[in-house]
């Protein structure tokens, strides 16, 4: 069937809350409003106020509400207007989810899902573009999500829901309009691993989220010109599925990391390390990475776009990647 | 509301009033022993002992069944001693052992224990007023008529977190009590000092939260304000908010040169220790006799030193295991609580 990213996230979160009466849904403008994406538009009028929670501006508030909830024996789903307003949970989220069940000896878990908009793209300013997925990939503690797909966003919530642990899933901004095909019967979906959204031999493009549909983009720019990209989308940025990155390493034997994240202290600096502790010798060439520029992202438009991952910049580091070496 | 004790008259019932004076002098006991366990270097950390300020825990305590929640801050041994947390499990988590309550994973600060739905333990000041919302939250969606009870710290008030809090719980009414542990001072910074409107109550009530202050060195008052709010918070009355005003007889932690205070101002709140006075009362009422007294704190004493000998038997979790429980063992977790 039609269906588009927002769809697909909202089939998941109906779908939950009519398996599961203890799920919910919380968080700012997500039930009159329908809320601010538009995810859970309609959602209000079929489960009514109590499951479809509009809360006031009280990030931390609301989230370690979250955490309580689901302790006391709920299944919440917290949405986050955007990964920027998460900096003011950051408490709850760092101090309080990610810890309770180690410091309590594994007596309390969290079965808490948290929901955010992620990413820059669309001339939001600064303060609205921030892709600080990689920063919550820090903290053990956490599962940290990804979802690229229609697939993924229609079906890792579920699977977030069954794990005893707090989940953050990071949907990105770009992402909630494309369009796409979905299974009459997609479902719940595996959160371990990384998949192969693209076969190649000759250079592993690795990334997630956002970024995916450019790196796609990218490699049938680069099959064009004779280079056979393998596109790998990690899914999950917490725990890292180490596996399937290395595996694809070793048919390729080179790798570019896109990350929209910065450079400096990043995902992809993990991933590039994990390469290089784990796969140094199926390398032909260094390991490179695609990352933003190290800027607050501005808000004209042509100084967003210099400042993010593009197909361009994508293409180039793999075309000097596939160069280099033997 | 507010309450002196050494003008009341002894409890009813006079087992009950020796009751309370018992659980108050195990805590004594228990923050006693820990101060010297400290200094002998058997507890390591930051250590807050609660010596002074027990009439509090003891009088909201009583006031609450097994199926309450109760989420409280880095100054709880007392709380979970009350809650039924075993003297022997919290003073073995203390020394890191296996044995303690969070197999010496939480530490001083972090008392946890399922069993008695004691929620912590909370290191960050006000980070567990929203986990207290969101417990009573879902008490108030399942349909049970349990009460959450919250213990912080008037340092507390000054938290966005508190007042995201209060609102919150407000606005959905809430089955929590509040319950601010004013003893004038966070860490060293007077309330005077930090608050441009001090009285406390007033703020919770500007959430439309019914408030009341409580002569916290009183357990008698404690237990009858609490017994109040608890019942108007079962029977859906929503939040309630009590400021116990108490005082900490103790340095802050074991690092505090207390520049903050004066000797006098210390020594004046000791003339209302609420041990002594709740003893005055129950022997000037003739329900205490002096062999009852020595009985109380022979068995607070005896509790105390089997919990010693029991951490002291404790033992160390094998290193193998450092990395459990940073994300749930198979299976799990996944029961419904």
């Amino acid at each position: 069937m039609k269906s588009s990213y927002r769809e697909a996230l909202r089939a998941g979160i109906r779908d939950a809350l009519i398996r599961d009466d203890r799920v919910f849904l919380m968080g700012e403008d997500v039930g009159a409003y329908g809320g601010s994406f538009a995810v859970s538009l309609g959602l209000l009028e079929e489960f009514g106020p109590d499951r479809i929670r509009d809360t006031p501006l009280s990030e931390s508030g609301f989230v370690g509400a979250g955490i309580g909830a689901a302790l006391g024996g709920m299944r919440p789903i917290v949405e986050i207007m955007t990964v920027n307003f998460s900096l003011l949970a950051l408490d709850q989220i760092v101090n309080n989810a990610a810890t309770l069940l180690h410091m309590s000896g594994g007596q309390f878990h969290v079965p808490l899902v948290i929901r955010m908009t992620t990413g820059a793209g669309r001339q939001l300013g600064a303060q609205h573009s921030h892709s600080l997925e990689g920063w919550y990939a820090h903290i053990p503690g956490l599962r940290i999500l990804a979802p690229a797909t229609l697939e993924d966003a229609r079906g890792m919530l579920w699977t977030a829901l069954q794990d005893p642990d707090p989940v953050l899933i990071f949907e990105h901004g770009s992402l909630y309009n494309v369009p796409g095909e979905l299974a009459d019967d997609a479902g719940p979906v595996d959160i371990g691993t990384a998949a192969i959204r693209r076969s190649g031999n000759d250079v592993s493009l690795i990334t997630y989220g956002g970024t995916l549909p450019v790196v796609l983009d990218a490699a049938e720019q680069l099959a064009a010109e004779g280079i056979d990209a393998e596109v790998l989308d990690l899914r999950t940025l917490r725990p890292l599925d180490d596996a399937a990155i290395l595996a694809s390493v070793a048919r390729t034997h080179r790798a570019v990391v896109v990350d929209e994240g910065w450079r400096s202290g990043s995902l992809s600096a993990e991933v590039s390390a994990r390469i290089a502790e784990q796969a140094f010798f199926d390398l032909d060439a260094p390991v490179a990475r695609v990352c933003s520029a190290e800027v607050p992202i501005p808000y004209a438009k042509h100084l967003e776009l210099a400042a993010l991952p593009s197909v361009e910049r994508i293409v180039a580091a793999a075309k000097a990647t596939a160069g280099a070496g033997g | 509301m507010t309450g002196t004790a050494g003008q009341r008259r002894g409890p009813v019932d006079a087992a009950h009033g020796r009751d309370l004076l018992l659980q108050m002098l195990r805590v004594r006991q228990l923050e006693e022993k820990c101060v010297e366990l400290y200094s002998a270097a058997k507890i390591r950390g930051f250590l807050h002992v609660y010596i002074g300020e027990e009439a509090v825990a003891a009088g909201i305590m009583t006031a609450l069944g097994p199926e309450d929640a109760v989420v409280a801050t880095y100054r709880e041994h007392g709380h979970a001693l009350l809650r039924g947390v075993s003297a022997g499990a919290i003073l073995a988590e203390m020394y890191g052992c296996v044995e303690g309550c969070c197999r010496g994973r939480g530490g001083s600060m972090h008392i946890f224990d399922a069993a008695t739905r004691f929620f912590g333990g909370n290191a960050i000041v006000a980070g567990g007023l929203p986990l207290a919302v969101g417990l009573a939250l879902a008490d108030k969606m399942a349909g049970r008529a349990n009460v959450t009870v919250c213990f912080f710290g008037e340092g507390a008030v000054a938290e966005g977190e508190f007042h995201e809090s209060l609102n919150l719980a407000a606005l959905w009414q809430l089955p929590v009590l509040f319950c601010c542990e004013n003893n004038l001072y966070a860490m060293g910074t007077a309330l005077a000092r930090s608050e441009s409107q001090t009285d406390i109550a007033l703020k919770a009530a500007a959430y439309e939260i019914p408030a009341w202050a409580v002569d916290g060195m009183d357990v008698l008052a404690v237990e009858e304000a609490a017994r109040r709010a608890v019942d108007a918070v079962r029977s859906g009355g929503g939040p309630h908010f009590l400021e116990l005003r108490t005082y900490r007889f103790r340095a802050h932690s074991m690092f505090d040169p207390e520049r903050y205070r004066t000797k006098d101002e210390v020594a004046r709140w000791m003339e209302r220790d609420p041990i002594t006075l709740l003893r005055t009362a129950l022997e000037a009422a003739g329900q205490l006799s002096a062999a009852e007294w020595e009985q109380l704190k022979a068995a607070a004493e005896a509790e105390i030193a089997a919990a010693v000998d029991f951490a002291e038997a404790g033992t160390p979790e094998p290193v193998e295991e450092l990395t459990r429980f940073v994300y749930s063992e198979r299976g799990a977790g996944t029961e419904t609580p």
